[in-house]
């Protein structure tokens, strides 16, 4: 269950609130869900007016026909006395469901109850009854069962009593923490204060909340119930034969003529598992409607693909003779990323020199991370590459399959990422980890893995103690610093850091960025730092792109970017930096936020949060021009700006 | 270390003393809530017509015509002693009657508990790393091993591959020692039987445990690293998943012990259900006891061993 905090906000829908007719609708559009519940109405009515519309009364036998198999007199065959299956079946069903039912009522009252008690209580009552709820829970209920039925003899409601009130702890703890969570919320305490009553908020404010989970833990149990009751009855502990015909009983009665007549189980055993499948159907579509999926959705470790290979080496959109100089490690063109058919990064370019540190500016949502991990095959789920190409080593990223990949990461291309703490695997400790990825990239014994690792963990300024820790010993700026050791251990020759910094306390930030820089230094690798801070990118990089929109808006060195931005939008956010602002005063804002992917406007991306924008920003594509010696501009007004200061 | 790990078995030792003690007494007065009683059973199983002296002097000796918590508090004082008393019937020691049918009950619901864990493991992974046709092909199967009932089942399987191909007997129990093909064939149908409904359970879990792993940034960082796929999915993931599919198999566990009285029935496998049932008939409170102490020791040291899961698998449950 995800936190509450501030689910209660005004004009947000309440998640897991029952909407009765938005969710009848959701219900409706679902072929399974509307089939389930045709299946459950057909089987009630049928069982409930089976002394009307049965064809034939339950012991009514035809000794001239036994075991017929279907036929247009008995559509599902008699059985070894000659008795009519449908009709069996049909006044079978009044003993099963009601056996359902009763066990149903016991389950909702208790549990909801119970739950409701616990939940709103709080202290002693809360404790007591959750762990009266695990000790019933643990129960071996076939004892229980055995013993109810042996001071009750073959009373299915006896059996059905105590399975609903052994059952009722799952009910309960459903209950208990919905009840909890709803509790903690700011409507209940307005309601609260607003001089309502306990029993009052529950009726009114708590139950239409519990509404979802409670009919999805029902019809769970009605199909546990319905096992249960037919499994006693087929045993014949509870609905005897003696007693009339219930579905568990007729599977029984069909089992002792097994070998002359198969078919025979196929009438109760179908009945029974297409009830319990309507009714775990129901089930998870209510789940479904009411709480939203809350399951990820599949992950695929597959391959990434380039459906289009556009022409490798034209630079689309870089005037000619703009390339630094030097033979690029990292040349990327016209990279387009996009997760179904949304566009998320558009015509992504540029290139980087071995040795070299480029920053990727931007706000959060402008495709710097995407485009990143694009390069490693990192994509999250849906996501692809879909035009362009990114050589590197002789290889070209955006084509590449999952095996060229596994050659590029780590060893090539190493990764940093933005949350150090949730980037490393809680299961295992440092030591493991980076024995691990040590070991997968050179041939060394464990021994020696090891020795590797604590020289690793040295080069990051942590003590050799730190390898026998869990990750969640570890404060962040440690844990930062061994996922920097993880990245060096294969010694790539590229280093991309993802917001290295911006999950850190600002003296721990300082600390990083002092390492990364070090650690430069020494290895001479090449570096991207993706930052949305100034200081970093001033701190460590020879040159940034900025991004704005999936594209990149800007390309400059960092002192030229910062003496004297060409792109309005890197005018914006230099303009909003703190750092940048004297104490006291304003901190300009660009207005406006940074558009989703499905609503980024045609012509120049910035335009509507744009001071200069005029019609002719919204005509087309915006080209990359040349702005100077290694700059690049994405803007028709790049020569006002510089006019206007 | 010591002294958290010493309250904590202090603790689980009382939790589960607490449980004995409840379903022990919760069944001695269910039991002797039944209408009639073992003199009257034990009576009219022998010649089918007896005087009221005869019952009365039968109960007399067996006991019954002491209060409830005398009954009880006797029972529990032969616990403490190591018995469990006597079979009314048979007047053999009742541990010596649940031993010998020990072995076969624990043989099914292990052997279950390994074929539904490993298949529902699989199949799990498989699902929630391909989505697409193989996941629904596994929802499908599930929906299937949850719905049909498993006596229905067991049915089926006997005809099947015990009457028509006589590939596995299919009645009766072969002990291990006695003949280890015989015994693994022996409780082949009731495990695949038991197993159905038990790998739809486990790969439910699994699935939805694996699929919301694999999306955590310490997967990507991972691949990032360069480590290949069995590593990322069967070394880190799967173990980061474990804990509720452990905890399913739990649960699994003891649903299972209510599963074996009925497939014990069915293919006549002499184990505690078995037992169990023919007791509760027959008003035979040592027996029914005897297999409620034993039932709740088997729910208890599942438990333990689930704990004990938790704190293998979570580095942070070992560390508070």
């Amino acid at each position: 269950m995800t936190a509450g905090r501030g689910r209660a906000l005004p004009g947000r829908a309440l998640p897991g609130r029952a909407l009765p007719g938005r969710a009848l609708r959701q219900m409706a559009s679902r072929p399974l869900a509307v089939a389930s519940a045709a299946w459950l109405v057909l089987v009630v009515v049928a069982a409930a007016g089976a002394s009307s519309l049965a064809p034939y009364g339950p012991q009514a036998t035809d000794l001239a026909h036994v075991m017929s198999g279907p036929t247009a007199a008995h559509w599902l065959g008699t059985d070894r006395l000659g008795r009519d299956v449908l009709s069996r079946l049909m006044f079978g069903g009044q003993v099963t469901l009601l056996g359902v039912a009763e066990a149903l009522v016991v389950f909702a009252g208790l549990g909801i109850t119970l739950g409701l008690a616990a939940g709103f209580a709080g202290g002693w009552t809360d404790r007591l009854i959750a762990r009266f709820g695990d000790l019933v829970l643990a129960l071996p209920g076939i004892i229980v069962l055995l013993m109810v039925l042996a001071v009750y003899p073959g009373s299915e409601l006896a059996a059905m009593i105590a399975l609903g009130a052994i059952s009722c702890p799952v009910l309960l703890r459903v209950v208990r923490g919905a009840t909890l969570a709803i509790r903690g919320e700011l409507y209940i305490t307005a309601a609260r204060l607003s001089g309502l009553t306990g029993p009052r908020i529950v009726w009114r404010h708590v139950l239409p909340r519990l509404a979802g989970p409670v009919i999805v833990q029902l019809s769970l149990f009605a199909a546990t119930a319905l096992l249960a009751q037919s499994a006693l009855s087929f045993l014949g502990l509870s609905t005897p034969e003696a007693q009339g015909p219930s579905w568990g009983n007729m599977v029984g009665e069909a089992s002792t003529v097994v070998s002359q007549d198969p078919w025979l189980l196929v009438p109760s055993g179908g009945a029974l598992a297409l009830t319990v499948m309507a009714f775990g159907l129901l089930g998870d579509a209510v789940r479904d409607v009411t709480a939203g999926r809350h399951l990820a959705p599949p992950v695929r470790v597959r391959p990434v693909r380039a459906p289009s290979k556009p022409m490798p080496g034209r630079p689309k959109g870089r005037a000619p003779g703009t390339a630094p100089a030097g033979g690029s490690m990292l040349s990327v063109r016209g990279l387009t990323i996009a997760f179904g058919d949304l566009v998320v990064v558009r015509d992504v370019g540029f290139d980087l020199s071995p040795g070299e540190a480029l920053g990727i500016v931007g706000e959060s949502g402008c495709g710097k991370s995407v485009t990143v991990r694009s390069l490693l095959g990192l994509l999250p789920g849906g996501g692809r590459v879909t035009a362009g190409s990114a050589l590197f080593a002789g290889r070209d990223l955006a084509a590449a399959s999952e095996r060229d990949f596994r050659r590029v990461r780590g060893s090539m291309i190493g990764l940093v990422s933005q949350e150090p703490a949730s980037g490393l695997d809680p299961s295992f400790r440092i030591g493991s980890q980076l024995a691990e990825v040590i070991r997968r990239h050179a041939p060394l014994s464990r021994g020696q893995a090891r020795a590797r690792a604590a020289e690793l963990l040295a080069q990051v300024n942590l003590p050799p103690g730190t390898l026998a820790r869990y990750p969640h010993e570890l404060s962040g700026g440690m844990a930062q610093r061994v996922s920097i050791a993880l990245a060096l251990a294969p010694g790539p020759r590229l280093l991309i850091a993802d917001e290295p910094t911006t999950a850190l306390d600002v003296t721990v930030q300082a600390e990083i960025l002092g390492l990364l820089r070090d650690l430069r230094e020494q290895t001479g690798m090449a570096m991207i730092l993706v930052t949305h801070d100034w200081g970093v990118l001033a701190d460590l990089c020879d040159r940034a792109i900025v991004m704005y929109a999936g594209q990149v808006v800007e390309e400059a060195a960092v002192g030229d970017i910062y003496a004297s931005p060409r792109h309005p939008y890197t005018e914006g956010l230099l303009a909003a930096n703190p750092h940048r602002t004297p104490a006291g005063g304003v901190l300009p804002a660009i207005p406006g936020t940074v558009p989703p992917p499905s609503a980024w406007p045609a012509g120049c991306g910035f335009r509507p949060r744009c001071q200069y924008a005029t019609d002719a920003c919204a005509g087309g594509p915006v080209p990359m021009t040349a702005a100077g010696p290694g700059r690049l501009v994405r803007c028709i007004h790049a020569d006002t700006l510089v006019a206007r200061r | 270390m010591a002294r958290p790990a010493a309250r904590w078995a202090a603790r689980w030792l009382a939790s589960s003393a607490l449980m004995l003690f409840l379903v022990t007494a919760a069944t001695f007065v269910l039991a002797s809530m039944a209408p009639g009683d073992a003199a009257k059973a034990i009576l009219s199983s022998q010649s089918g017509s007896y005087t009221q002296q005869q019952y009365l002097q039968l109960r007399d000796e067996l006991g019954l015509d002491q209060p409830l918590t005398a009954q009880y508090w006797h029972w529990l004082d032969g616990l403490l002693h190591g018995t469990l008393g006597t079979d009314l019937f048979s007047g053999q020691p009742v541990t010596a009657e649940l031993n010998a049918r020990l072995a076969p009950t624990l043989s099914i619901i292990l052997g279950t508990i390994v074929v539904a864990g490993l298949a529902g493991v699989g199949l799990g992974i498989v699902s929630a790393l391909r989505g697409g046709v193989a996941g629904r092909a596994v929802d499908a199967i599930s929906l299937l091993g949850l719905a049909i009932p498993n006596f229905w089942l067991a049915l089926v399987l006997i005809e099947l591959l015990a009457v028509r191909v006589e590939l596995f007997p299919a009645t009766g129990y072969t002990p291990l020692g006695a003949d280890p093909e015989g015994w693994l064939r022996g409780i082949a149908l009731p495990v695949i039987t038991l197993s159905a409904g038990g790998v739809a359970f486990v790969a439910k879990q699994t699935r939805d445990s694996m699929a919301e792993v694999m999306s955590r940034e310490f997967v990507v960082m991972l691949r990032a690293r360069g480590l290949s796929g069995r590593s990322v999915v069967l070394r880190h993931a799967l173990r980061n998943a474990a804990i509720p599919v452990v905890t399913v198999l739990g649960l699994l566990l003891v649903s299972l012990l209510g599963g074996a009285v009925l497939i014990e029935d069915i293919f006549a496998i002499p184990g505690l259900g078995q037992l169990a049932v023919t007791a509760a008939g027959s008003h035979d409170l040592p027996v029914i006891e005897g297999v409620a102490f034993y039932f709740t020791v088997i729910v208890v040291l599942a438990s333990l061993l689930v704990d004990l899961s938790y704190w293998l698998l979570n580095p942070r449950v070992r560390g508070s």
